[in-house]
């Protein structure tokens, strides 16, 4: 994606914040590393005394203290091994859950121009999998990361003290390792960050074809999907094996260069020796304490490629979290009033987009006045009332609420107060109740029986558990006209102050609309309402009527007045005749 | 509250797993994996002989070092022709060790490739029927999260087997020739290693399990909030939905956390049982020697190799980790790949290019669940024929166009086209010749043009043009920010409900089927569109099938011929004409239809 942050250290660095609360077990679980690794140094040790003591001494009384001794070591080791591994899985996956968790509410509270424009492929692949990417990294790699470069220090301060020289020359040897790695991290960040984008696309179009799957299938275009998702993987195919390829250049060369600085040691070291200036148990201490160093070097070039993509996926997981809404929360949190609604030279226009959708509307809508709003498709109705809500922010002008700019109210007011059905009903996989009472967890149960009658969604008193049936992706599918009279159950309970309905009834049969405009025209009466509409026979439920054409408004009166207008009369007439 | 009461009560099916399933699930996985990896045979051989070459490579090096110590020095000669041994090791460890690591990447990746392509297709051809059930959060966490899992094995799966099981081998048969008492003392420890890892194999599945079941409910949630943004917002359901994911994270959390610290007791009890053995023949063997009955050079050596011996132990331990975490992940995606698709593809399908289009339902019985919504169903309708379905919520208009699009088969009787089974077709000729256009008009990210070519790839953009001129929508394209190349955002965000009913209506007269199913395809549109629409459908529809349902009965007086459906049968046949002066539903409907219009 775009807005790529150049310091993806910092990213990492920033996540880490996110370990703080578990300092303590932090420091036990580095502090169990260390341990472990000393035990597990101390064994041969051990060993070496039993030869040179009770078995040269055939002291069978001293083999006991030594054995239990070794046995002793032997379970210290796997009891700091057990401590590290348990801590880490408590506060890594605590780590973890608490990013995920936080990146979930963000993207809860960001404007739906952010969704319009980001997949939610993209932004779960930075929830799942960039995430286990940090969390390995941080319970095992940023571990020994401090623990290798430790001993590695420890060994090189030791040899240096067999022989100042070679010593130093070992240390030297870490020079090419930090260069070499510096220039492959370049290109592994550059290939680990493809990767992960991809993955999300990927993701993405997994997503877009199973939720299209009815489309789909309608047309047969199984094979065609199947073909374009099959070179979506072949790309992400190719990316991750030239990630291999960078990969398999870091590692090896982790082994190489301390192979070829053993050559050297050996070398200079056999010279050293003939030319007497080391005798030859320090050359063979020297050569045994260094190649206690090959683990750690060697799995040095794993961590490092394991820590930057944990840099990578912090700088894609806060690419998120660091988008701010540009729908601001306001300060005012009581709103109070009739519920008069104005909207003072109104204009939007998409994000990115250069012609404003819409322009220069003036509208004042009396508390409880119903407002009709007709147009043309695509002249700006939908957009018109997304704006009420605040789902988009107005690009020109101010909509009032009660004198109030609702950009001044906080959203969690302005929305207790604004109740909206949108035109295609989103219904969550919980309970019929849940799916109602969702903005109103507080509703009583007459309240939710009343919104259900007006809505004449009765039906749900049929489904095999009432209303705790479970709807939604995950439970009961419901029909088109089911799923429209929920939505319009659920704004309309609790009388909301403002009603925002953008063509509530559209999929509704003729008597079943009858039905409900009888009921919505009641609960309208004291309710402001805007109301777009598409039939006449809805316009009845309108006090008033605003005509849009082209973004703005052209005319505001009652229908009758409106018909005067040719235009109008085209959009909305009576007379729904088919010319042959 | 608790998680459940917000959930509402579904018919889910049971998690709980018998023995015999588990091992069913098993060989089910495995039998997987080794299909996956069959093609990848040779390079896999390769592999090995990679590595060992490279461990071989690198074993060298100490050997050298010591030659090198004990005869080289003062021997120039000697030392020089070592250091020079000793530098094509380490080169010979270099590029195999490279060459090992870029093959074993490819061939992970080629088994994660071939793995993806094939629950993909499997997800498009299970039926529509299935989807609904499992919904997409799960296609898309099976497709992600789960291979996902399987990627990590192959990542550094075969490096830890194939090492690990070598040293394991060669240094245990180093062990039991060296010092055959000590060798058996070291043999004790394998009932207790195959202890510990039958306990860790049995409850780990059940933990993998558990988190496979887990992420999926967190996709899911995560899906489903993002997809209903709009409803999220203006509702105020986030802070609901924090306290619903947080369940759900949380429960994942508890999961993974019970499959660590199976881990953390699994890892540090092998190495304890390595070190206690350790301890064991050190004095064992210490006896031993005191008593005449070895030397000190081969306890030496046999505790040595018994460290070398255990080492590997713990990367094969690693490895089972994986395994078991990869096994969970091939179960669930086994699963989906055996899944019987509820309207299989015909072994033998009877071809048919170019249908007429004539429909025909045979004493047709289909239901969901325990409701029959059609009992017993005999129609015909002509080629060519536009037929309206009129009736109730429930009356089954949607099931007979579902049935016509076979995303469900008939319980009993047969639906056919031109006298052909649709279950003798194949999903080419099916869907040529029968396209439906429902409400719900998805639509795909990228243009206007991209969506409505859908309806045949590689249609020219004279044709999408066309299209949208033949369906009158053509102004409103055009009068789009970019026009045919207006980019659609997410689900078709950036356009109105009926301008995304235009585009799908476009989509199909592209097709250009020989039936076409409309399913309420008109709600969303105004009135001046519908009106270009219907305009359009009966030029359109002149020469093909239509079956169209629509509670407007504007759209209904194209129709050549009216059904009235109750409760699955047909009530009332004729033209709307006809229906009309006969009286009756169909009438009474009308009357409705015309008092609306006022």
């Amino acid at each position: 994606m775009d807005g790529r942050s150049k310091h993806p250290m910092r990213s990492l660095l920033r996540i880490l914040g996110y370990l703080r609360p578990y300092r303590g077990p932090m420091a036990l679980m580095t502090a169990a590393a260390v341990l472990a690794t000393a035990a597990s140094l101390f064994v041969p040790i051990v060993t070496e005394h039993v030869v040179d003591g009770p078995v040269t001494h055939h002291d069978r009384g001293g083999l006991v203290s030594l054995g239990l001794l070794a046995l002793a070591l032997g379970v210290a080791e796997a009891a700091l091994v057990f401590v590290r591994r348990w801590t880490q899985a408590y506060l890594a996956l605590g780590m973890e859950t608490a990013v995920r968790d936080d990146l979930y509410q963000h993207l809860q509270r960001l404007p739906v121009s952010f969704h319009d424009k980001w997949q939610s492929g993209q932004l779960l692949s930075r929830a799942t999998s960039d995430l286990s990417q940090i969390r390995r990294f941080l319970s095992f790699g940023l571990v020994f990361l401090f623990v290798n470069i430790a001993t590695f220090i420890t060994v090189v301060v030791l040899l240096v003290r067999i022989n100042a020289g070679l010593g130093l020359l070992v240390a030297l040897a870490a020079v090419p390792l930090f260069l070499i790695s510096r220039s492959l991290s370049r290109s592994y960040m550059a290939v680990a960050r493809k990767v992960q984008d991809q993955q999300g696309d990927l993701a993405t179009y997994i997503e877009e074809s199973a939720v299209g799957v009815r489309t789909i299938r309608s047309f047969g275009r199984a094979g065609y999907v199947g073909t374009a998702f099959r070179s979506q993987a072949a790309f992400l195919h190719d990316t991750a094996v030239e990630k291999a390829g960078v990969v398999s250049r870091f590692w090896s060369t982790f082994d190489l260069i301390p192979s070829l600085t053993l050559s050297l040691v050996l070398l200079l070291g056999a010279r050293s020796v003939d030319a007497g200036h080391m005798t030859l148990g320090q050359l063979v201490a020297f050569v045994t304490l260094m190649l206690t160093l090959s683990w750690p070097i060697d799995s040095l070039g794993f961590i490092l490629a394991n820590g930057q993509e944990a840099m990578t996926a912090a700088d894609r997981i806060y690419e998120v979290l660091d988008s701010r809404s540009d729908v601001l929360d306001g300060a005012l949190g009581t709103s109070e009033g009739p519920g008069a609604l104005s909207l003072q030279g109104v204009g939007f226009t998409y994000p990115g987009a250069t012609v404003p959708v819409l322009h220069g509307i003036d509208l004042e809508v009396r508390p409880g006045e119903t407002m009709a709003l007709v147009g043309v498709t695509g002249s700006g109705k939908t957009t018109l009332t997304a704006l009420v809500p605040r789902l988009y922010d107005v690009t020109a002008g101010r909509i009032l609420l009660d004198g109030v700019d609702v950009r001044d109210l906080r959203l969690s007011t302005l929305r207790t107060r604004v109740a909206t059905a949108f035109e295609e009903p989103t219904l969550f996989s919980a309970s019929v109740r849940e799916n109602i009472t969702l903005g109103r967890p507080d509703a009583s149960e007459e309240d939710v029986l009343e919104a259900i009658e007006v809505a004449q969604a009765s039906f749900v008193h049929d489904l095999p558990w009432g209303l705790d049936t479970r709807i939604g992706e995950q439970g009961l599918s419901l029909s088109g006209g089911q799923r429209q009279r929920l939505a319009l159950a659920r704004a309309v309970l609790g009388r909301p102050d403002v009603l925002v309905l953008d063509d509530p009834l559209s999929a509704l049969d003729v008597q079943t609309e009858a039905l409900v405009e009888e009921a919505l025209h009641r609960v309208l009466q004291g309710t402001t309402a805007l109301l777009v509409v598409h039939r006449p026979s809805t316009i009845a439920l309108a006090d008033r009527v605003a005509f849009l054409q082209d973004g703005t408004l052209v005319a505001v009166g009652s229908h009758a007045e409106l018909l005067q207008i040719p235009a109008y009369r085209a959009v909305l007439s009576a007379d729904a005749e088919v010319s042959a | 509250m608790t998680a459940l009461d917000w959930r509402g009560v579904a018919a889910e099916g049971r998690d709980d797993l018998d023995v015999a399933t588990t091992v069913r699930l098993r060989a089910r996985s495995r039998a997987l994996l080794r299909s996956l990896l069959r093609p990848h045979k040779r390079r896999l051989w390769w592999a090995v002989a990679l590595l060992l070459v490279s461990n071989f490579a690198a074993m060298a090096g100490p050997y050298l070092v010591a030659v090198g110590i004990d005869k080289g020095i003062g021997d120039d000669r000697l030392l020089t022709e070592v250091v020079i041994a000793l530098v094509i090791a380490a080169v010979t460890e270099y590029a195999s060790k490279r060459a090992f690591l870029l093959l074993s990447g490819k061939i992970g990746q080629g088994v994660l490739l071939d793995l993806r392509t094939r629950v993909y297709d499997k997800f498009q051809t299970l039926s529509v029927a299935f989807h609904e059930k499992y919904t997409s959060g799960r296609v898309i966490s099976r497709l992600t999260s789960d291979v996902d899992a399987i990627g990590e094995l192959l990542d550094g799966g075969l490096d830890d087997l194939v090492i690990a099981a070598l040293s394991v081998l060669s240094v245990g048969v180093i062990l039991l020739t060296l010092d055959l008492p000590m060798g058996l003392v070291t043999l004790l420890s394998f009932p207790l290693l195959l202890w510990i890892s039958r306990w860790f194999r049995r409850e780990s599945a059940l933990a993998y399990r558990r988190t496979r079941e887990c992420v999926a409910l967190v996709i899911v949630q995560f899906v489903e909030s993002l997809g209903g943004i709009r409803a999220v917002q203006a509702f105020r359901r986030e802070p609901r939905n924090d306290e619903i994911f947080g369940q759900l994270n949380e429960d994942y959390r508890v999961a993974n956390d019970r499959a660590f610290k199976l881990v953390a007791l699994f890892a540090p009890g092998i190495k304890l049982i390595g070190n206690a053995t350790i301890a064991a023949v050190l004095v064992f063997g210490a006896v031993r020697v005191i008593d005449g009955h070895t030397e000190v050079g081969v306890l030496a050596a046999f505790l040595l190799y018994l460290r070398r011996f255990f080492e590997p132990m713990q990367e094969l331990s690693m490895f089972y980790n994986s395994l078991q975490s990869a096994t969970a992940a091939l179960e669930k995606l086994s699963g989906v790949l055996e899944e019987p698709s509820t309207v299989p593809a015909p072994a033998d399908p009877v071809p048919l290019p170019s249908a007429r289009g004539e429909l025909t339902f045979e004493a047709v019985r289909f239901g969901y669940r325990d409701a029959v919504v059609l009992p017993d169903l005999d129609l015909v309708i002509p080629a060519g024929e536009t037929v309206a379905l009129v009736g109730a919520t429930g009356a089954g208009k949607t099931t007979i166009a579902r049935l016509v699009s076979r995303f469900y088969d008939p319980l009993e009787g047969r639906v056919a086209l031109d006298g052909v089974d649709l279950r003798s077709l194949s999903e080419e000729d099916l869907r040529r010749a029968v396209v439906m256009v429902t409400q719900e008009n998805f639509l795909f990210a990228g243009t206007v043009a991209d969506n409505i070519r859908f309806g045949r790839p590689g249609a020219s953009t004279d044709d999408v043009v066309a299209a949208a001129q033949a369906l009158g929508a053509h102004d409103v394209f055009a009068a789009l920010p970019d026009g045919y190349e207006t980019d659609v955002r997410k689900r078709g965000g950036r356009l109105s409900a009926g301008q995304r009913q235009l585009v799908a209506f476009a989509r199909a007269f592209l097709a250009d089927p020989a039936v076409l199913v409309l399913d309420e395809a008109t709600s969303s549109l105004d009135i001046p569109s519908e009106r270009l629409v219907q305009h359009a459908l009966r030029t359109v529809l002149a020469d093909r099938t239509a079956v169209i349902i629509a509670h407007r009965l504007s759209t209904v007086e194209i129709a050549d011929r009216v059904l009235v459906l109750d409760q699955g049968r047909v009530v009332e046949d004729g033209s709307p004409i006809e229906l009309l002066e006969r009286g009756g539903r169909y009438a009474d409907l009308q009357q409705a239809w015309d008092d609306s219009l006022v």
